[in-house]
């Protein structure tokens, strides 16, 4: 399974997760939230790229509890609670999120 | 909800080599989104999980230390770390990396999480636990 970006095969598993974090790119992102029915805007890349500076602090993508915490503590409560990021991925925002920013599942999320 | 339990995770192997440390933190971090009282012990060769300073790159896997300083955000505070142990094996509390955590009750105060206790305190600790895991 795979998505293909600029002539370029990336690998994925069963649920989209890509399997070489290395592979990411901004294009990837907008391939994997296509499947995922998201139009990427400005809000939704400032969740990625938070989640993403944040695994690369602490090597680990948050459950969603914790990042909307943290979420609240860097950008405030307008968007650091459950509707606002909920309105953006439906589906689950670490869920999701991670998925586009091309992290692992959540640890803890099955 | 049920009754907040006390939960001890116990980790007495290094970081590297066999997959206990890491199976333990994630543990921990799965564990943590039901709100019980948790804490982590680390004596024998386990002190090494928190050493500072760790690269991974020779031996071609995660180097996950990092994870430990995101453990405040899941609220596990109480990183116990036996003294003799560290005496054991020639480190020193300094020779560990900083972990803190944010105190919801103090104004957000950033406090450390590790806390240095001897071998007798460490018993006590364990004593005080109403389900205790080894790692």
């Amino acid at each position: 399974m795979s998505y293909q970006v600029n002539g370029h095969t990336i690998e994925h598993d069963e649920e989209g997760y890509i399997t070489t974090l290395s592979d990411w790119s901004k294009e990837l992102a907008d391939e994997i939230a296509k499947t995922e029915n998201i139009d990427m805007t400005d809000e939704h890349w400032e969740v990625v790229n938070f989640l993403r500076e944040y695994y690369d602090e602490y090597q680990i993508a948050p459950a969603v509890r914790v990042l909307i915490k943290a979420i609240k503590k860097s950008m405030g409560p307008d968007k650091g609670n459950n509707k606002y990021m909920y309105e953006l991925f439906p589906y689950g925002p670490a869920k999701q999120a991670c998925k586009i920013a091309g992290l692992p599942k959540p640890t803890g999320c099955v | 909800m049920s009754d907040i339990k006390k939960f001890l995770y116990v980790n007495r192997k290094p970081p590297y080599g066999t997959i206990y440390a890491l199976e333990s933190l994630e543990v921990v971090l799965i564990g943590a989104a039901f709100e019980q009282d948790v804490s982590l012990a680390f004596l024998d060769d386990g002190v090494f999980q928190l050493t500072r300073g760790q690269n991974t790159d020779a031996i071609g896997v995660k180097n996950f230390s990092p994870t430990f300083r995101a453990l405040g955000d899941y609220e596990v505070t109480k990183l116990y770390v036996e003294r003799e142990s560290l005496d054991e094996r020639g480190l020193t509390e300094g020779d560990l990396q900083e972990i803190t955590y944010e105190d919801e009750d103090d104004d957000w105060e950033e406090k450390p999480s590790i806390r240095v206790v001897s071998r007798a305190e460490m018993a006590e600790i364990m004593a005080d636990q109403d389900v205790v895991l080894s790692f």
